[in-house]
């Protein structure tokens, strides 16, 4: 919902501008001085409290990370006694360190599981993509008509969405023990679990969680595709009827491309949720006994916190951050673009 | 003798409270009233302790530590009018990982609070955080002897235990019967021995919780135990050191013991103590034969059962310990045994009732009380009397007649290299990782700190 704000957001000071312009004219001529300072109060009192919010619990932790992260510190001692040791930590992450001495051991025990993670974050964007995209259209447009239980449905696949991470997590290492229901259906048609459990399989780890997360998060991006589909007027799919066009290409020349602003931006969640994603992995095992679907925020708190290294764990923070960043920037940049731009150009 | 002890005690804070009036110009909490109290002679102003520790209810609603801790702090209380005692009960991993670091750095501490000794001691006692305790509590160290060992740093204590003992396997008797075994193995051969015969009868030979890391570490813990000299796993605690071949002998013999297949099926994805599933559920439920941990998991195999007093004497009746087996060869002492404890430290800023009431807890009529009351195993020796349970007195006869006890390799070596260790480990029972593995991650991580 947030990206739905803040692509409105992008629109709103055309608008101010506007009203702006068109109401000053009869007080600010006279006074055009108390007029800026009102307008500067105005400013202040409407904005203040949530930009004292924001620099408070937002920029002054993100910089306080940024700051961390340049230090070998131990989250025991006081940070004023930890060594500063510039973009090390950044360089361990990355590619095993600038030191050659510890690099070969750097690339194994930090550099390796890093890369791992981060390639299961973006594993997750790809097939997110790939996957539940269609998965969510399909079920969206088949159900985007009148029938019965029509409210019901729609709640029963929303639920999962609406469940907490931690009840849905804990669910589903019930349904995935070893000796639990889903081993038991296996086993009756014949098959059995991955050698090394559902969750712990070296091979097979990620797609269970994978699996799951698909479970958690496709009925969003129903909802928000059905609420986009209601949107698109009746006429125009009657029209193409009698025109003679199929149900199929109806979907496909008219739905499809007229809830395309409600795909971009349910894209645009689905990137940045996929980057950030942490409470399912770290419900399930922490991110696997070995990583088997670590994500690059479930690696920050395995080393950063339970292992008290808390500067490198600072530093991956900041990358956590700067990837969702320039993603973000460049997504906005480009491909919502269009959507942002003046509402009249849109379409 | 409590008594003498005591009021030695009390002559000692009179001496260190004028001390410290004199040295606190900065004004602490109590600025204004210990400053009034310089003069007045010592014992007799009012003091708060705020107590920190791990006592919390479990599922049951159940919390009989919490409970002998409330009841300690009263009697102390009594004995002490001018000593008010805050206590706040936190459970274990919030407090070691969150409340207690960052209460440390804020300066705004807990007097007295929970203390699990080794690394990340020796790190808060770097830090300046923990008060030396080594002169003004040297009677107590020398009552409760080597058990307080894990609570110093060169030579210098920083906390005493309250609970010390080492760790074993944990079997059912009724299934060892089933599987035609008569002794209970003392070397690993006759443990490989027993496995094969309970793996014939079609039982689970032993139950470990892979997926939570450390119960699985613990069993690489015992063969480095056996495999290293007391002194290079000692001194690794400090040195960081792990370049004899003994650490990665220690993953090749654990490698060679996961071959035998002596466990559950899917290990890696069974945690240790949630449901019945777990490692300690499949022993408890009669589903596995054998369990290596701490003395704790008595006290968790009872929370499988109803709680009613006959299903845990049914358990008790068919639930036996024996200490970890001997293995062949290796530099280490047969009859050397792993083990860990609970403890508390004294801030440094603490007042010094802080010291006394420590003494209080761990003197030998309370360390009696807490075995009674709580089925813990007592520190002090002349305690041990009041350990009835047959099980628990096995556990304390074995910890005391140790060549040695070494604690907890991940609690020795502090989260950083003890976590990097236990991961490693944890990669050789997922088969992802080696022995050369799990000593190169600890080397890197020591790197790093």
């Amino acid at each position: 919902m947030t990206a739905l704000e803040a692509s409105g957001r992008n629109a709103d000071p055309v608008v101010e501008e506007s009203t702006a312009g068109s109401r000053p004219p009869t007080p600010a001529t006279d006074h055009p001085r108390r007029a800026t300072v009102r307008k500067w109060a105005e400013i202040a009192l409407f904005v203040g409290p949530a930009l004292a919010l924001f620099l408070t619990f937002v920029v002054y932790p993100v910089i306080s990370a940024a700051r961390y992260s340049m230090y070998k510190w131990n989250g025991v001692s006081q940070f004023s006694d930890a060594e500063f040791i510039g973009f090390e930590n950044y360089a361990r992450a990355l590619f095993g360190g600038t030191d050659p001495d510890t690099k070969q051991a750097f690339t194994t025990a930090y550099t390796q599981p890093f890369w791992e993670a981060l390639s299961h974050n973006f594993a997750i964007i790809l097939l997110s993509l790939a996957i539940q995209l269609p998965l969510a259209l399909i079920v969206a447009l088949t159900l985007n008509r009148k029938f019965r239980g029509r409210a019901f449905t729609r709640v029963v696949i929303f639920a999962p969405y609406v469940l907490s991470e931690v009840i849905a997590g804990t669910m589903w290492l019930i349904i995935f023990d070893p000796n639990g229901v889903a081993t038991q259906w296996m086993r009756a048609i014949g098959l059995d679990m991955p050698a090394g459990g559902w969750f712990e399989d070296p091979t097979w780890g990620f797609w269970t969680v994978f699996f799951i997360i698909t479970w958690k998060y496709v009925g969003l991006a129903i909802i928000l595709f059905l609420a986009g589909l209601s949107g698109v007027s009746e006429d125009l799919q009657e029209a193409a009827s009698i025109d003679g066009a199929s149900w199929w290409q109806i979907q496909w020349r008219i739905n499809i491309p007229l809830i395309g602003p409600t795909i971009r931006i349910w894209a645009f969640l689905s990137i940045i949720g996929s980057i950030q994603l942490f409470d399912m992995v770290w419900v399930l095992n922490r991110g696997g006994t070995a990583g088997q679907y670590s994500t690059i925020a479930s690696y920050m708190m395995e080393i950063g916190f339970f292992r008290s290294d808390w500067g490198y764990g600072s530093a991956i923070a900041v990358i956590m951050f700067f990837l969702s960043f320039v993603i973000a920037l460049a997504y906005m940049a480009t491909i919502l673009r269009r959507d942002n731009a003046h509402p009249g150009k849109a379409r | 003798m409590a008594n003498m002890r005591r009021a030695a005690a009390g002559a000692a804070i009179a001496a260190s409270m004028a001390l410290l009036a004199a040295c606190s110009s900065d004004g602490g909490d109590d600025g204004p009233t210990s400053g009034a109290t310089s003069g007045g002679g010592g014992g007799d102003e009012p003091v708060t302790l705020t107590w920190w520790h791990n006592g919390v209810a479990g599922d049951t609603g159940e919390n009989s530590l919490g409970d002998y801790w409330d009841q300690v702090a009263a009697d102390y209380m009594a004995d002490n009018p001018n000593v008010t005692i805050q206590i706040e009960q936190i459970q274990n991993e919030d407090l070691q990982r969150t409340r207690i670091p960052t209460a440390l750095q804020s300066g705004d501490a807990p007097d007295l609070f929970q203390q699990w000794g080794g690394g990340e001691m020796a790190a808060q006692a770097e830090a300046g955080y923990l008060m030396d305790l080594s002169d003004v509590l040297s009677d107590d160290i020398s009552r409760l002897g080597g058990g307080v060992a894990p609570w110093q740093v060169d030579g210098v204590t920083y906390g005493l235990p309250f609970q010390f003992a080492v760790e074993g396997i944990w079997y059912r008797p009724s299934l060892f019967e089933e599987a035609g075994i008569t002794d209970v193995p003392t070397t690993m051969d006759e443990l490989g021995d027993a496995v094969q015969k309970l793996k014939d009868a079609g039982i689970v030979p032993i139950a470990v919780g892979a997926a939570d890391g450390w119960p699985a570490a613990h069993w690489w813990y015992n063969f480095a135990l056996r495999s290293c000299s007391q002194d290079v796993v000692a001194s690794a605690g400090t040195s960081l050191d792990f370049s004899d071949p003994c650490w990665v002998d220690a993953g090749d013999q654990l490698q060679a013991f996961i071959d035998t297949d002596p466990f559950q099926p899917q290990f890696t994805s069974t945690v240790a103590q949630t449901g019945a599933t777990s490692s300690a559920g499949m022993v408890a439920n009669g589903d596995a034969a054998m369990e290596l941990m701490g003395q704790w998991n008595y006290f968790v195999y009872e929370g499988f059962t109803d709680g009613s007093d006959e299903a845990i004497a049914a358990l008790h009746e068919d639930l036996d310990w024996f200490p970890m087996p001997a293995t062949d060869g290796g530099s280490g002492d047969p009859s050397a045994a792993m083990g860990g404890g609970d403890g508390f430290s004294c801030y440094v800023d603490a007042p010094p009732e802080c010291a006394d009431f420590l003494a209080y807890i761990v003197s030998d009529d309370v360390q009696r009380g807490y075995a009674e009351a709580v089925g813990g195993l007592p520190v002090a020796p002349a305690a041990s009397d009041a350990i009835t349970d047959p099980v628990l007195q096995k556990i304390a006869q074995t910890t005391s007649s140790a060549a040695y006890v070494q604690l907890w390799m991940d609690t020795l070596l502090g989260p950083n290299v003890g976590g990097a260790m236990n991961d490693g480990i944890v990669n050789i029972f997922n088969g992802t990782g080696d022995a050369q593995g799990v000593v190169d991650a600890m080397v890197a991580a020591a790197a790093t700190s």
